[in-house]
């Protein structure tokens, strides 16, 4: 049992929480679960900056998971538009069908 | 006390993450999607950063996902319409995020001259009153461009969107 929370601890969570998040994009087919996968990769990545900017004692770390969460809503506001445009010229979210842009 | 709150956090955040992937609904992904946002925020919380504990709640778990789950129920997808790769891709995928985190240990293994590694947890920095001076003052400019950035990115979600007329014809 482990007496006190470390770095390393944060650092394998955070692994493994983005490995789970590359096998969801390569599994998946669905593409409004890969764009969620994409998500949880993004968060494993801002647990990891907190952790170092609590271990550094520097805000700065903090700072930049914030406009992470910015560019992730935006993200996921257009990647969302682009999916229902898709969706209604092809009438499924299978992201195999994408594999040509004309058409 | 804080090693078990972490030890709970982190594996519901994996068990979740885990039914992200393997769920053939869509609509339980998203579920355990934000079961896993809710523990990251905890975690948060027990790093005493208390800005982004809000952040987190309020925008992933709240505005995020909201947003998932609308399209879902807009485009109608369930289990049945779940497309389905072939199991021959689905070995070779895992065995690559296999490989990819073997690279991440032996990163691991590499980088161990940190030093001091404890997280002190009773601190100042992540408290709203020391990062919004920090972010009005040195990082203004940054903040005012994500603003723009955020307003570019609705007009254009409502570009797209939108039905052009040729379409609503046919």
């Amino acid at each position: 049992m482990m007496t006190e929370v470390t770095a390393e601890h944060y650092i394998i969570l955070s692994t493994i929480l983005f490995v789970i998040g590359v096998a969801g994009v390569l599994i998946r087919r669905n593409a409004i679960v890969v764009l969620m996968c994409v998500e949880l990769m993004l968060n494993a990545v801002n647990l990891l900056m907190v952790a170092f900017s609590s271990h550094h004692k520097d805000s700065a770390g903090q700072l930049f998971v914030f406009f992470i969460m910015v560019v992730a809503a935006a993200e996921v506001a257009v990647g969302l538009a682009i999916l229902v445009m898709v969706y209604r010229n092809t009438r499924s979210t299978d992201v195999s069908l994408l594999d040509q842009l004309k058409n | 006390m804080s090693p078990t709150i972490f030890l709970i956090l982190a594996s519901l955040a994996v068990i979740s993450a885990m039914f992200v992937v393997f769920a053939k609904n869509p609509v339980h992904s998203v579920l355990a999607l934000i079961v896993t946002f809710f523990s990251i925020a905890g975690l948060y919380l027990l790093m005493n950063a208390q800005f982004l504990f809000v952040v987190q709640i309020i925008v992933y778990a709240g505005a995020i996902m909201v947003l998932f789950l609308f399209v879902l129920m807009l485009l109608n997808l369930n289990a049945d319409t779940e497309p389905q790769k072939s199991s021959r891709f689905r070995m070779i995928a895992s065995a690559s995020a296999g490989l990819l985190s073997l690279a991440f240990s032996a990163g691991m293994v590499i980088d161990a001259t940190m030093g001091d590694r404890n997280i002190a947890n009773i601190q100042e920095i992540g408290l709203v009153k020391h990062l919004g001076k920090v972010l009005f003052t040195d990082y203004l400019v940054p903040f005012e461009i994500s603003s723009i950035l955020f307003l570019a990115g609705m007009v254009g979600a409502v570009m797209l969107g939108k039905r052009t007329p040729k379409e609503s014809n046919s």
